[in-house]
């Protein structure tokens, strides 16, 4: 991984300043012990965060904001779609389940990137990331239907094309 | 209107209670237990705005927090006493 | 405007709270262990996205949209990862879920 010292800076500042926004924000106060409080434990946060090592490894950056914004739209489209077919699943009288487990390949290699499918993957109702190892993806489906879904390997895809320049 | 989701909220609360106390598996009742625990999440958010009361949101936020830490807690606890007793548990007790 | 953001806020928080009712009736109904983690999942989706939704219309541009749309976010990157440790540590202590394995080996994507 490419980590400049510079780099790594300004990433120490971006949490700085996002835990203190948080603080301001929930608190809502400004007597000078509150803020000096807030300030202590934000430095304290930021101190254990960089002792377990979040700063060593490059993480999912801000600079591929617009990609996932859209990659999000359409995770919300297929969350939707599985969500009313889920449903009609647990209402029907017969329960019409054929829940079957199923292993799918992930073409992303980086761990945030199969993090991000994996976790994909378990947000949809109706399939459920088990286990992952070696670039293969256990799923467990509740229904035919959405394992055919994953199958067809789009989500992946959209996962894998995420982090392409 | 706020009552629908109350009620809806209330509902599936004692719904997961059942699942939690109907078992089989341990798991099934950690499950229980972490649907029981976001569900109060999204009942204090409402309740915040039934009775008008914002400082509710806080207690969601914490206890959202402190639900995600519990059940990875609990699952943690299991893993380790399993190993310790090297039995299978997957029949719950 | 007023009336149709109560409209709007209403019809959601209604179908948010059939959502979290229907996945707490499958967690009741489903059959395993690993089908009743779907059912939860839905409650923790749907039901939490169109309620949370729902009450931000009533809050309107205020602080407790900024909450709202935290605790939203916390619960959205919390769950799957719940649901995986729960199913991981299932699946680790020997808890088989039902039904036949398949790969997707056949077609080259």
């Amino acid at each position: 991984m490419v980590n400049h010292p510079a780099v790594g800076a300004m990433r120490v500042a971006l949490l700085l300043g996002l835990l203190m926004a948080a603080w301001v924000l929930w608190s809502g106060q400004f007597l000078p012990l509150l803020l000096t409080l807030g300030a202590f434990s934000c430095l304290l946060t930021v101190y254990l965060t960089r002792r377990m090592g979040y700063f060593d490894n490059e993480v999912f950056a801000l600079r591929f904001g617009v990609r996932l914004f859209s990659y999000w739209a359409w995770l919300s489209r297929e969350v939707l779609r599985s969500s009313l077919e889920v449903a009609r699943v647990v209402l029907d009288p017969r329960l019409p389940i054929s829940p079957q487990t199923i292993e799918i390949k992930a073409t992303a290699s980086h761990p945030v990137d199969q993090a991000i499918l994996g976790n994909s993957i378990t947000l949809t109702p109706g399939t459920l990331a088990l286990d992952v190892h070696r670039g293969k993806i256990q799923v467990h489906c509740l229904t035919q239907a959405g394992a055919a879904d994953l199958m067809s390997g789009e989500m992946d895809r959209r996962v894998a094309a995420l982090r392409q320049d | 209107m706020y009552y629908v989701v109350t009620i809806a909220t209330l509902a599936t609360m004692a719904l997961a209670l059942a699942r939690a106390l109907l078992g089989p598996s341990v798991y099934d009742r950690v499950l229980a237990a972490n649907m029981f625990g976001t569900k109060t999440v999204l009942l204090l958010s409402v309740i915040a705005f039934l009775y008008g009361r914002p400082d509710f949101l806080d207690l969601a936020l914490a206890y959202a927090l402190i639900n995600f830490i519990g059940v990875l807690a609990i699952l943690e606890f299991i893993r380790r006493r399993a190993d310790t007793d090297s039995v299978d548990n997957g029949s719950g007790y | 405007m007023a009336l149709l953001l109560d409209i709007a806020s209403w019809a959601l928080l209604s179908i948010g709270g059939a959502f979290v009712f229907i996945g707490g009736v499958g967690a009741l109904r489903m059959p395993d262990f690993y089908t009743r983690i779907h059912a939860a999942s839905l409650t923790d989706t749907m039901g939490a996205v169109l309620v949370i939704f729902g009450i931000m219309l009533q809050a309107g541009l205020s602080l407790a949209t900024v909450k709202l749309a935290a605790i939203l976010l916390f619960l959205l990157l919390t769950s799957p990862t719940a649901s995986n440790a729960l199913a991981s540590a299932a699946l680790l202590a020997g808890l088989r879920p039902s039904g036949e394995v398949a790969t997707d080996e056949e077609q080259s994507t």
